[in-house]
Order: C-alpha cells, then sequence, then structure tokens
C-alpha cells in the first residue's frame, strides 16, 4: 500500500476516534461512539499490516501475540467489577506507557525498520521524538503502577513524603532533559538506557507522595501523560493516527485534571507536590470532639424519608467501598412507590476517579436522569426534606464556606445543610481524607446513622 | 522553499489538541469515566508502531531485541485494545433512561 494511501487511513482513524470521543457528550450517542473507535482502531491495524507488507512467518506470530493480548484484554473488561474501575483505568494507563518505552526502544535499537537512519547515526528530530516519548512513557509507566497498587490498596494510600523530595525530582527532571541533550549529540545507547531508568524512577517519586483522595487528579493526570507519551511515538514514526490521538487523549486528561482540581479548589502543583492534610490538621479535629450529636437509628431514617416530599442522595467513595449502591436503589425504589421524589447528588471528586460514582448508579440501574452533577442541584438542598449522605463527608463540609482557616476553604461543597434534615451514614465520627472535622456532624437538624453504607441502607430499606 | 514535513504533523498535532479541548469539554460529567477508559483504548493505536517493529527485519531473523520490544508492545496494546473498549461497552450499556 502506497504511503500517501495509508496516511489518508490514518487519517480516517484518527477523525473516527475524534468521534469516538464526541459521542461521550450524551449517554444516548456513546454507545455509537465507542463503536467508532473501534472501527478506527481496526483499520489502522489493517493499515499498518497492508502497508508492511510482510506476511511471512513474523505475521503469524503478530497475529499470535494480538490474539493472546486480546484474550487477557476481554476477560479482564468482562470480570472486573464495577468498583474496582479506578485500579484498572491506572493499570491500562500503565500498559501504554510501557508499550510507549517498548516501542521507542526498538525504533533506536532499528531505526531503519521505521526509516528513522541507521542505529548510530538517527535524524536528530527523530531521536529527540523517541526519547521523549519514551521518557513519558516510562514516566507513565511507573506512575500508574504505583497509583494502581494505592487503589488496590496493595500500597497506603497516605502519602510518602521525604526531605528534599521536590528538590530531587527537579534534579532528576533536567537530568533527562540533559540527557537528551547529550544523546543527541553522542548516539549512545547507554546514555538511551538512562534515560528510560531515570524516567522510571521518576514515576515513582512522583506518586508516592500524593494521597489517596487526591486520586482523581493523579489518574486523570496519567491519562495525559500517556497520550503526550503517544504522540511523541507518533511524531517519530510520522504516523497521523497516532499523533490525533495522542493530543486528544493529552488534551483530554489534562481536562479532567483541571475539572479535578477545580473541584477541590486547589491548584494543579499543590496536589501534585502531595501530601494535605497529613501534617497539620490532626490537632484541629480534637478540640470538637466532646460535641453532643444525635444519633439514630434505621426505623427513625426510613420514618423520615417514608414521610419527606423530596429527598436529595449524596453518596460518596464510602458507598464504593461499601458496595451499597444495589441496595440505595432498592431503597429509592422503595421511597418513590411512597411517593417521595428522589434525585442524587454528585460532587465532582466524590470516589476515586472522575464520574466514579456515576458509574456505580448507573450498575444498580439508576437512571442516569435522576443524578445531577452539583451546580445542576446545589439550590435544590434547600427545598428539599431530607439529604441522604452515603460515604460523602468533605464534600459536604460547610466549613469550606465559612472559614477561611480551614485548608478547604474556598472547595465547592454540596450545601446539604441547607435540607430540612440530614442523615449522615458513615462508620464513625472520625474525619474524612482532609483530617478535619465536619460541622455537619453536630447540627440540630442532623441525624447520624452509625454503620457499614451498606447494612444501614438495606436495614432501612427493610423498615420501610 | 519547501516546508519540512514535520511542521505539517506539527500543524496537525496542535490542531488536534485544540479538537480534543473542545471536544472533552462536551463530555457530559456523568461519563468521565467511559472517557478515561475509552481514551486508554484508543491511546493504545501505539501498536500501530508495535506491529512495525515486530515485523521488520529479514524473515530469517524475527526474533532479533528489537523485534521481541515490538512482539511484547504488541500483547500490551492489545490488552489495552480489547480490554479498554471491551470494559467501556460494559460500562455504556448500563446508562439508562428513566423507564416512563
Amino acid at each position: 500500500m502506497s504511503a500517501n494511501l495509508s496516511a489518508v487511513f490514518y487519517l480516517i482513524s484518527g477523525i473516527l476516534f475524534i468521534l469516538a470521543l464526541r459521542g461521550l457528550s450524551s449517554p444516548e450517542t456513546s454507545r455509537q461512539g465507542n463503536y467508532f473507535g473501534i472501527a478506527g482502531m481496526a483499520i489502522s491495524i489493517i493499515v499498518t499490516f497492508l502497508s508492511v507488507g510482510n506476511f511471512g512467518p513474523g505475521f503469524i506470530y503478530v497475529l499470535i501475540f494480538l490474539v493472546i493480548g486480546g484474550s487477557i484484554g476481554a476477560f479482564i473488561a468482562f470480570k472486573i467489577p464495577m468498583t474496582a474501575m479506578p485500579e484498572l483505568v491506572a493499570g491500562f494507563h500503565s500498559l501504554v506507557g510501557l508499550a510507549a518505552v517498548f516501542v521507542a526502544i526498538s525504533a533506536f535499537l532499528k531505526p531503519e525498520a521505521f526509516g528513522l537512519g541507521v542505529l548510530g547515526n538517527i535524524k536528530l528530530a527523530s531521536l529527540i521524538e523517541m526519547s521523549l516519548g519514551a521518557a513519558i512513557g516510562a514516566i507513565t509507566f511507573s506512575g500508574s503502577i504505583i497509583a494502581f497498587l494505592k487503589l488496590r490498596g496493595i500500597m497506603s494510600g497516605s502519602p510518602i513524603t521525604f526531605k528534599g523530595q521536590h528538590f530531587l525530582n527537579l534534579i532528576l527532571g533536567l537530568l533527562i532533559v540533559f540527557l537528551i541533550y547529550y544523546l543527541c549529540s553522542s548516539q549512545s545507547s547507554n546514555i538511551f538506557w538512562s534515560i528510560v531508568l531515570i524516567s522510571f524512577l521518576v514515576g515513582v517519586l512522583l506518586i508516592i507522595p500524593i494521597g489517596g483522595a487526591d486520586m482523581p487528579v493523579v489518574i486523570s493526570m496519567l491519562n495525559s501523560y500517556s497520550g503526550w507519551a503517544a504522540a511523541g511515538i507518533g511524531f517519530t514514526l510520522e504516523n497521523t493516527a497516532l499523533i490525533i490521538t495522542g493530543a486528544l487523549v493529552g488534551s483530554s486528561g489534562a481536562i479532567l485534571s483541571y475539572i479535578m482540581c477545580k473541584g477541590m479548589n486547589r491548584s494543579f502543583f499543590n496536589v501534585i507536590l502531595g501530601g494535605w492534610g497529613a501534617t497539620d490538621q490532626a490537632t484541629n479535629s480534637k478540640s470538637q470532639d466532646q460535641k453532643p450529636v444525635k444519633n439514630g437509628n434505621a426505623d427513625d431514617a426510613a420514618f423520615l424519608m417514608k414521610n419527606a416530599s423530596s429527598v436529595i442522595i449524596v453518596p460518596g467513595y464510602g458507598m464504593a467501598v461499601a458496595q451499597a449502591q444495589h441496595a440505595l436503589r432498592e431503597m429509592v425504589d422503595a421511597l418513590k412507590k411512597n411517593g417521595v421524589k428522589v434525585s442524587y447528588a454528585i460532587h465532582p471528586v466524590a470516589g476515586r476517579m472522575p464520574g466514579h460514582m456515576n458509574v456505580l448508579l448507573a450498575e444498580a440501574n439508576v437512571p442516569y436522569d435522576e443524578v445531577f452533577e452539583l451546580e445542576e442541584i446545589n439550590n435544590d438542598f434547600a427545598n428539599c426534606d431530607v439529604a441522604y449522605v452515603i460515604g460523602a463527608n468533605d464534600v459536604t463540609n460547610p466549613v469550606a464556606k465559612s472559614d477561611p482557616q480551614s485548608p478547604i476553604y474556598g472547595m465547592p461543597v454540596l450545601d446539604v445543610e441547607k435540607s430540612k434534615s440530614v442523615l449522615f451514614v458513615k462508620r464513625s465520627l472520625s474525619p474524612g481524607y482532609a483530617g478535619i472535622d465536619n460541622d455537619l456532624f453536630y447540627r440540630d437538624n442532623t441525624l447520624m446513622l452509625f454503620a457499614d453504607a451498606k447494612k444501614m441502607t438495606e436495614e432501612i430499606v427493610k423498615s420501610l | 522553499m519547501e516546508i519540512d514535513p514535520f511542521i505539517f504533523r506539527l500543524s496537525i498535532f496542535i490542531l488536534s489538541i485544540f479538537v480534543g479541548y473542545y471536544v472533552v469539554w462536551s463530555v457530559t460529567p456523568s461519563l468521565h469515566t467511559p472517557l478515561m477508559s475509552v481514551t486508554n483504548a484508543i491511546s493504545s493505536v501505539i501498536i500501530v508502531g508495535a506491529i512495525i517493529a515486530a515485523l521488520s527485519g529479514s524473515s530469517g531473523s524475527i526474533f532479533e531485541t528489537s523485534n521481541v520490544f515490538g512482539f511484547l508492545a504488541i500483547i500490551l496494546a492489545a490488552v489495552n485494545i480489547f480490554g479498554g473498549f471491551l470494559v467501556t461497552q460494559r460500562m455504556l450499556q448500563m446508562y439508562k433512561k428513566k423507564k416512563k
């Protein structure tokens, strides 16, 4: 196949990928969008086979490996529980990163296969592109592995910090830039390997200081990195599909990181530099330990909600941990039978990744038009009878609006306290991730339901 | 004077960033998780590079170091392509409207 013809097909795949993302603007068009994405991928792969034109024994091996990888992927996709989606996405990011590193390595070892010159005399631009691709890919890989371990709970979610950490990262970053510069003049393969190794290290160091609840930002950021790595390789291979995709994914991840940071009213650097709430907030919460709280049980909650005319449900990470989404849905069904109007309010950073709560609710068959974002629903709390907070904490804390001293001051929060009464399902009075006490616990209109989110919800269903 | 093809690729890259910017802002927040999984799947188009790497060289020597890295990259990318698209499909199938 001629180079021009295949370039046209790669462009078509690129456009299909754009349409795949465009489809996600509404759930109705999203499934069709996904098919566009699959079509784009199929075109890219077939065109590559045709343009390489090598259907010898190597081709058979390629197909075999394709089938092996594909079956593993398909198996994972069907088996994975929806609650494990954050770690799955982190794991997938690591694979893209590593694949980028491998492709860069083979391009470096055998540049003639890609038309980039010969080993020891690779075109300058290609050398820069492939080393950048390899470096970003390596950072994506090791960073995503750390994110995966933290999300999976294999590694503690608490930030790991040490003195001079940021300085060390800066030095290593500069070192990579310097080595790339040096690689261009020396073409030495040792330098190339060093770049890859140092980048692996940087990826680890970048993610370890970031705490569990900041994971939405981390995952989005790694998503963005995997895109930039793909784009770097795309420039090396002079492949339009890869360049377009890299740019799309890179900007997509960047926008998601921005949305997540805004949801916490923190700057991107503040999150990346890590260690929020791990240090100075412990003292703050102790002074308030003795305040009285109203303690309720499932019957009280059922009574309150049954007699309400409208209920807003505020789910958080705790719901995901307790897998309470199905029980929640049953509770809502029972309430609806009693003529109660129910809607769901989702904070942008609820859960461990962007859109985490929406997926879980969708899994429990909650129609998506009952689920609202913060801006859409926040005014409704004033007219609502009961707010049922299940597994969320910091995102409801009114302190963010009233106390400039608080570390979460200025963070957009759900105005839960404005509803006539608040039911707060929580295992204990312990503060949330930010380490600050939630004022809401001690309000007159708050009823605390101390229990596991799932058990409590099931009990409420029974007494309804 | 001829324009360097690199400039064309750079133009495509920069324009795609803008396209990505506007397209992603129009994605509804409730679909942010499928957005991440589908971007994951499409970035595995890097498999193109892996295939070229794996098939490079004469047919007599298909297991040189550079080929091996290509084969490994194919496995990784294939996991991602199938896993990414299928899990996205599985998620999207769950999003339903209220029954009238």
